[in-house]
């Protein structure tokens, strides 16, 4: 009996040792099932930014916040469905809350235009797919960023991100530039991109171009992981919703509601 | 050798520049693809895949096949299989290569591909798709140049071929199991989010495979009268029955599933599928003319009479690969896109440019095939 036990001990390291060497259930596997996040010590980060998207400020008519971005940050206007490219829109509200009865729910309505662009997600699904690390989130604050040099266009992401977030230059972007911003790189064709949350300003502690811009105070910026800061004031003193929370991404944008 | 592949009759030569010309008007549009962009196929920002990833993912099923030919000659020694394993091999190879174009057709910056290489990223299925499909390749393409060699020298198959020979196995299982997860792992795609996916892509591939091979081998013996063992074409269709019939079956499941559970997330592809969706329908059509080809396909074959008739059983293995073939590629793939996570309908329609690319690129494919075939034939004929 002893003698069997021995042996399936040393089965048993002999298993595990191969196993180790191929690589399961070490670091490769810790990297293949971490939800896109390629260091553990990133959860631990004290800056996780994030927005608050104020529905019953936020004005109908009103694309302030997104012609501001747009024209900050390059992005084309191909007058194309197809070709669209677009980091923050209006979109009604029956198509970022798809699971609510608008009849009885009634804080806001179906056809009521609501903000969205990227979610900068705490378990980015895009950042998981990519197979160049093209996209990736940033360990100090969270941000979902875009290589646009090194990003092949294979599309894996905009097949990933379940909120529609990301768009594809199909046509030549600098031709659907109306006026040139020579502060920030304009896009190749053949790569995607997204909202960025103007990433090149914050870190001079400016709010993002589509909070600047919004006379209503709609938007709030902020550290979601600073329990005093301002968004998680209002996300404390405000029922507020995420999209899709069910699919377990961890949206960084919030609506109050 | 492979010159010997290039040797045949004038049917043969006006057949491989026929072949040419077609590349040679895909490679005509590719250009202007690199030119001009994406922007010129019917893909947009809410159906990101089309019709290039569609031909991708059926022809990995057709490629992973080969196994289906592999495992009753070098497991259970089925001797039968004994001149019909080379083709699978050989079709193998040809789908890849395919699969490898159809990939980089799809790409938005192809002359960066090389990237996946230069920053390798384990958490990412199609990193991992890209290694199995290039070791499968390689494994087939080695294993059955060295098969023919050694038919035509008369030697024994070298010793560290068959170590090849039973790696290429779970390879194969390897090839289709991660091309199903390309789409099965993605949060909000709900046609795509089963776990049936990967068994559903090998019954697919187990059909449409032997499907293909057994019209190819027709053509061939029509062509260049070259028969292969009746008992294995017998044996050949019985596989592509069972696989078709699982096939089915896992479909169904999925039907189940969706209308029982009433989740209507898993209900509307599947409803602009087969019925449609908010007044739009365009894929109806052929998601019914599958449904119906591979039932009746399926039926007709389970007669051993209709088996046995050639025609019956050549127009049996058509309907069945067309089937699969709407299925696995145009179905799935651009379904998956409908509704569009905001939950609208956006459909697709082919251009002109990507269909010409994308017929340039199975062209590439037949051709490489035919020559394979015909060196294969004419080695054992001199033999």
């Amino acid at each position: 009996m002893k003698l069997n036990n021995e042996v399936n001990r040393k089965e048993f390291l002999k298993l595990s040792g191969v196993a180790a060497l191929l690589g399961f259930g070490g670091p490769l596997a810790f990297k293949i099932y971490a939800s896109g996040e390629f260091d553990a010590a990133e959860s631990n980060s004290k800056v996780r930014y994030g927005m608050a998207v104020d529905t019953r400020k936020c004005k109908e008519g009103c694309t302030d916040c997104a012609s501001a971005c747009h024209l900050k940050h390059n992005v084309p206007d191909h007058k194309s469905k197809k070709n669209e490219i677009k980091w923050i829109w209006k979109e009604p509200a029956k198509h970022l809350f798809q699971d609510r009865d608008y009849n009885i729910e009634a804080e806001f309505s179906a056809d009521m235009p609501f903000l969205t662009l990227c979610n900068h997600c705490k378990n980015p699904s895009c950042v998981r797919v990519c197979p160049t690390q093209a996209t990736w989130k940033r360990k100090d604050d969270g941000i979902v960023m875009m290589d646009y040099h090194r990003c092949i266009g294979c599309r894996f992401c905009m097949a990933a991100c379940p909120y529609g977030s990301r768009s594809f230059n199909y046509a030549e972007p600098r031709k659907g530039i109306a006026k040139l911003n020579p502060d920030f790189p304009t896009r190749t064709r053949g790569v995607v991109e997204k909202c960025n949350f103007c990433e090149e300003i914050i870190g001079t502690g400016k709010n993002p171009y589509c909070v600047q811009s919004c006379k209503e105070g709609a938007l709030t910026f902020g550290n979601l992981n600073d329990p005093d800061s301002e968004i998680r004031k209002l996300l404390k003193n405000n029922p507020s919703i995420k999209r899709k929370a069910g699919l377990g991404t961890e949206p960084s944008v919030f609506y109050l509601v | 050798m492979i010159e010997k592949g290039f040797k045949g009759n004038n049917f043969y030569k006006i057949w491989l520049l026929g072949l040419a010309l077609v590349a040679a008007n895909g490679i005509y549009f590719y250009m202007r693809q690199l030119d001009e962009g994406l922007g010129i196929t019917g893909m947009s920002r809410d159906i990101s895949w089309g019709f290039y990833i569609s031909n991708f993912t059926f022809l990995v099923g057709v490629a992973a096949s080969a196994v289906m030919l592999v495992i009753p000659y070098y497991l259970h020694h089925y001797k039968k299989f004994d001149k019909v394993v080379i083709f699978g091999e050989w079709l193998a190879v040809g789908a890849v290569l395919m699969c490898g174009l159809f990939i980089m057709a799809d790409m938005g910056q192809p002359q960066r591909a090389f990237n996946i290489l230069l920053h390798p990223t384990p958490g990412s299925v199609l990193f991992w798709d890209m290694n199995v499909l290039t070791g499968y390749v390689a494994i087939n393409f080695v294993v059955g140049w060295n098969t023919l060699k050694s038919e035509q020298s008369g030697l024994k198959l070298p010793g560290w071929v068959k170590p090849l020979v039973f790696i290429s196995i779970p390879w194969a299982v390897g090839i289709h199991t991660v091309t199903a997860f390309l789409y099965a792992g993605l949060p909000g795609r709900h046609l795509w989010l089963t776990a049936i996916m990967a068994p559903r892509f090998l019954a697919s591939a187990f059909a449409s495979g032997p499907a293909f091979l057994l019209i190819l081998l027709h053509v061939v013996k029509k062509t260049t009268r070259y028969e292969v063992e009746p008992d294995a074409i017998s044996t050949l269709s019985k596989i592509m029955i069972y696989g078709m019939i699982v096939n089915i079956f896992f479909y169904s499941m999925e039907f189940f599933t969706a209308f029982y559970s009433n989740i209507p997330d898993h209900k509307e592809t599947l409803q602009y599928l087969f019925f449609g969706l908010d007044g739009h329908d365009k894929l109806v059509p052929w998601v019914r003319t599958s449904a119906v080809l591979g039932i009746i396909g399926v039926i007709m074959l389970l007669f051993k009479k209709v088996r046995q008739t050639e025609g019956l059983l050549i127009l049996g293995a058509l309907l069945i690969f067309i089937s699969t073939y709407i299925d696995k590629g145009m179905a799935l793939v651009i379904g998956g896109f409908i509704p569009s996570t905001l939950g609208e309908v956006t459909e697709y329609t082919i251009t002109y440019p990507e269909l010409s690319i994308s017929l340039g690129i199975w062209a590439i494919g037949f051709f490489t095939i035919s020559v394979f075939f015909k060196m294969t034939i004419n080695i054992r004929r001199s033999i």
